[in-house]
């Protein structure tokens, strides 16, 4: 019944396959030595999905919470304590709706979101020097079961207001927003770049993590709800920002980051220096065993994605991946978990190196050459002079950051105002830019943040977007069931996040502006971005 | 491998066990433990844990398994005309992560013949001689009665035990819960018993009843010599809601089942408290009713009990859960300083009266301590939505940032004057130790409702004014 279903809703894995594999092939020999098994294997769910009494098990441990971290801790403030509960009780039809409700991409944020450090980061079970709830893996258990249920779900609102928006960019942020909008009665349509829609969660996820065909269904759930979503098509190329904004009363900027960054050193042009995104692109969207890959790889830089990379290398069979970071271990951005991961997976990490020239013979990478550097006072870098050497690779994946989208926005909206760093300046709570009709989320908005940030802050766009038009917002994302209480329950995720140590400082690292305090001014936090 | 061989041998020096002493472990070196020995209306035992009449107990190698694992006593699943029983016959209720904490059951009384039953009695007693072994009986006639009885005396059971009780299947015929449910039925058939009994009688209570004593009474009037209860209650535990037959299933329907297991102690000890307080009863009661563990059985001997009887906990974990009776009432007995079993029965009987003797002066509070709080807020919307509006959540600066405590994230804080001192907040607290209900001195007089009532009609006292 199912799988029936399934079938219906999306289109056929081969076909999905053919569609996103318009990608740059890379030149590279194959080198994977693996069995088709083996690969499988290697790719296979690193947290296979709970049976139902395992589901049943952890949920009855959830306290039920009022007013509880972990929905402040979740960034589109999902009612975690209410969902939990109903699964207890095999109401899982339910728990997704209580999920999908806050977070129209609950299934791939379960599978995606560091709930390390946000929600079961945020569990009041740590307290009690306990296991928090596996909050993650449940949310994963109640959409999954939901999946034949999942496009009568939810529905758009009735009656339309006849308002128009255009959302720039299909990925979480884009449909997060359009989502929400078609719930609050508005036609939404979105214009996305690539041949699909899903953004990083169709072509850039760890393929160990998630497959595409859960960003698809998403998608699909989000068409359910009356999104028209036309994919191939780039603004700016395809279609005018002055079409746009004739044919439609707002604008959503959801257009992510742009490619990888350049290393900027001799060499980097060499075929088998691919950047990290790419590599990762390319393992979505052909079959595993053809994926051109090196013998011994050098991965530059040591972020999350760095991590992604080097664990789906080795996953598909070099012999050795080195990790090459110019900063010390406390220094980098991956997640202390990610990096375990990394470790288990047989990575080795250079700490205090940076690449200086990528070698090369016969028009083929054959090393990097390498120097030790130094950290000063101020936390800048200089090289340690005569500490060069060369290390022998075949294969050097760039990780360090995408570039951001000042050149597009710059092409498309000149007069729009910008940070310091390139994002567009625009108010936190309502994603409103410094052009009244054009509303921002996202990662070209952030700089750069998980995948449920992107879809809270599009959520909060739609909302600011309603606000627009003169409607009344629906205000805070608190479930009915905790309204009516004199003091007001402290604020979900959505408006007055509570952050989890870790997290905020990763945040401070990436982003030098400002942005909302969770402490005591939260509760009124308007701060702009 | 050789540390673990170590231990096994230091293990096997400690604790030794015989089938003649078995009940207790004879630690060495710890010989003034308490004496759990138990006399009950004449029947000794090692201990005052006995099996009760049920599925453990249906067979000769049931008993000698619970013997040998250190039960004091078993009572020999009810031995009457044969019977057919059905196909299936328990069902459960689970609680979050816990299976079986009610169970029903819809099985009769033995299905093997009363000579197979008396044979293998004979036997065990044999094999047994110091442990109480006490043959359950559910007949219809006098001449039943008094032939049952005295094959039992015969095969050497040390009493009989009238099932009065089973709510289920053999009541429809005038048994079980049939008798238990009228008093006078009760006196007769006790009486019959009675007359022709040289070994003591029980009489086993249903709690299928408005007032339990009134059947305790007749027992007692009709010379029984102890009762032992509760027997099970009658239950529904689960409706499928595919099929609306409820469980368990037996060909497309059901029937009311006896409930028993951890959920009924709670009935089970006010029914044992309310015999022991009759001074018109004046019976040795065998307590029964959810008893898992050391806990539970010393409550029942609080209570008044002179032995406890267990059934579903061995139906869920086996013969072996006694180990933490034996072990865990010893070693309470010797905390509190009492020699024997003895000197626990019966203590906390009086602390239970009637509601109008309680102090209406009397004050708790609610007390949280901040450095264990884990902001979970249960406090604060149990008493909002549950009860007495008496928490408030508050601004945390005031307590600092211990476990739980987010900047910005309220505290629940007691608000003294709206506080009743209900208990429902620390009730709910998952956090042992959080919140403690503290005594407080009002610095007014003692008075019960009864005192109360006396001196409004004497004029003495002013009217308590309603709470705002």
């Amino acid at each position: 019944m199912r799988v029936l279903v399934i079938v219906l809703v999306f289109p056929p894995a081969s076909d999905v396959e053919k569609e996103i594999g318009k990608t740059t092939k890379l030149s590279m020999p194959l080198s994977s030595k693996l069995t088709d098994a083996d690969l499988e294997s290697n790719f296979a769910d690193i947290a296979p999905p709970y049976t139902d009494q395992q589901a049943v098990v952890e949920s009855a441990r959830c306290l039920f919470c009022f007013d509880a971290p972990c929905i402040s801790a979740c960034p589109t403030g999902i009612d975690v304590p209410a969902f939990i509960k109903k699964i207890t009780t095999g109401n899982t039809t339910g728990a997704a709706r209580t999920i999908l409700t806050a977070n129209i991409l609950g299934a791939s944020c379960a599978r995606v979101c560091p709930t390390e450090v946000l929600c079961e980061g945020a569990c009041v079970l740590l307290d009690r020097d306990d296991d928090p709830i596996k909050i993650g893996r449940l949310q994963r258990y109640a959409t999954d079961q939901a999946n034949d249920k999942l496009l009568h779900l939810l529905k758009p609102a009735t009656p339309k207001s006849g308002k128009r928006i255009a959302v720039i960019g299909g990925g979480p942020a884009g449909l997060g927003c359009a989502a929400e909008l078609a719930q609050l009665g508005h036609d939404a349509v979105i214009f996305e770049k690539k041949i699909n829609a899903g953004g990083l969660n169709t072509y850039g996820i760890a393929y160990y993590k998630m497959k595409p065909a859960v960003s698809l269904t998403e998608v699909e759930l989000v068409k359910s709800l009356g999104v028209e979503i036309r994919c191939g098509v780039e603004v700016g190329r395809d279609l005018t920002r002055e079409t746009l904004e004739r044919d439609f009363d707002a604008i959503f900027l959801g257009i992510g980051l742009g490619e990888g960054q350049r290393l900027g050193i001799p060499g980097e042009e060499l075929p088998e220096v691919v950047d990290a995104l790419t590599f990762i692109e390319q393992i979505h969207t052909e079959p595993l065993h053809q994926i051109p890959l090196g013998t011994r790889v050098a991965v530059i830089g040591c972020g999350n994605t760095a991590i992604d990379a080097a664990t789906q290398a080795l996953r598909l069979g070099a012999s050795e991946v080195v990790v090459v970071y110019r900063r010390s271990e406390g220094e980098m951005s991956a997640y202390a978990f990610e990096y375990d991961l990394a470790k288990r997976d047989g990575a080795t990490f250079l700490f205090h190196h940076a690449p200086v020239e990528v070698i090369g013979d016969g028009g083929h990478v054959t090393g990097l050459r390498l120097a030790r550097m130094h950290t000063r006072d101020k936390g800048s870098l200089s090289q340690i002079a005569g500490s060069e050497f060369i290390e022998p690779f075949d294969m050097i994946i760039k990780a360090v950051g995408q570039k951001k989208q000042s050149d597009w926005i710059a092409r498309i909206f000149p007069e729009l105002k910008l940070n310091r760093n390139s994002t567009p300046v625009r108010d936190a709570r309502t994603g409103q830019t410094s052009l009244p009709h054009l509303f921002t989320g996202g990662d070209c908005a952030n700089g750069g943040r998980e995948v449920v940030n992107a879809v809270g802050e599009g959520k909060k766009a739609a909302r600011g977007i309603h606000e627009f038009f003169g409607l009344t917002s629906k205000g805070s994302l608190v479930q009915p069931s905790r309204w009516g209480v004199t003091n007001g329950p402290y604020g979900s995720g959505l408006d007055a996040p509570i952050r989890v140590a870790e997290l905020e400082e990763k945040y401070e690292e990436l982003s030098p502006v400002s942005h909302p305090q969770p402490a005591t001014s939260a509760l009124t936090s308007k701060n702009q971005e | 491998m050789r540390c673990r061989q170590r231990i096994k041998n230091v293990c096997d020096g400690i604790f030794t066990k015989s089938a003649e002493d078995s009940g207790r472990y004879n630690i060495a070196g710890s010989l003034t433990m308490a004496d759990l020995s138990t006399n009950f209306a004449g029947i000794k035992s090692p201990n005052p844990f006995w099996i009760a009449s049920g599925p453990p107990a249906n067979t000769a190698y049931q008993a000698h398994r619970a013997f040998e694992a250190g039960w004091g006593g078993v009572v020999w699943k009810t031995i009457g005309d044969p019977i057919r029983n059905v196909s299936s016959r328990y069902s459960s209720i689970d609680y979050g992560n816990s299976r079986m904490v009610g169970l029903n059951n819809i099985e009769l009384i033995s299905d093997r013949s009363p000579e197979s039953n008396f044979r293998e009695i004979a036997e065990v007693k044999k094999r047994w001689p110091h442990h109480a072994l006490i043959a359950s009986l559910m007949v219809e006639t006098r001449e039943q009665w008094h032939e049952f009885v005295r094959r039992s005396a015969d095969a050497g059971a040390d009493g009989v035990e009238l099932n009065f009780g089973c709510p289920h299947g053999m009541c429809e015929r005038g048994m079980g819960s049939a008798v238990g449910q009228n008093p006078d039925v009760a006196e007769t058939i006790t009486s019959w018993a009675v007359e022709a009994a040289s070994i003591p009688v029980i009489v086993k209570l249903t709690p299928n009843i408005t007032d339990i004593t009134a059947v305790a009474r007749a027992a007692k009037r009709a010379g029984a010599h102890a009762i032992s209860l509760i027997n099970t209650i009658n239950s529904i535990t689960q409706v499928n809601l595919d099929t609306f037959v409820p469980e368990p299933y037996v060909a497309g329907l059901s029937s009311h089942g006896g409930y028993c297991g951890p959920a009924v102690k709670p009935i089970a000890l006010n029914m044992v408290q309310s015999c022991a307080s009759d001074p018109a009863v004046r019976l040795p009661i065998s307590g029964i009713g959810g008893i898992t563990n050391w806990r539970d059985a010393a409550e029942f001997l609080a209570l008044g009990s002179t032995t406890v009887q267990v059934c579903t906990a061995v139906m869920h974990y086996g013969f072996r859960l006694v180990e933490d009776l034996v072990d865990g009432l010893n070693d309470y007995l010797d905390g509190k300083g009492f020699r024997s079993v003895d000197e626990l029965r019966g203590r906390a009987v009086d602390k239970v009266q009637k509601w109008e003797t309680l102090d209406l002066n009397y004050k708790r509070l609610a007390e949280i301590d901040y450095d264990k709080c884990i902001g979970c807020n249960l406090c604060y919307i149990a008493c909002e939505d549950g009860a007495h509006q008496a928490i408030a959540l508050a601004n945390p600066t005031p307590y600092g940032l211990g476990p739980g405590r987010v900047p910005g994230k309220p505290v629940p804080e007691i608000k003294v004057e709206e506080c009743v001192g209900c208990n429902l907040c620390s009730l709910v607290c998952p956090v042992e130790g959080c919140i403690t209900m503290v005594s407080v001195e009002t610095g007014l007089t003692s008075v019960s409702w009864s005192d109360y009532q006396t001196r409004l009609a004497a004029g003495d006292a002013t009217a308590f004014p309603p709470h705002p």
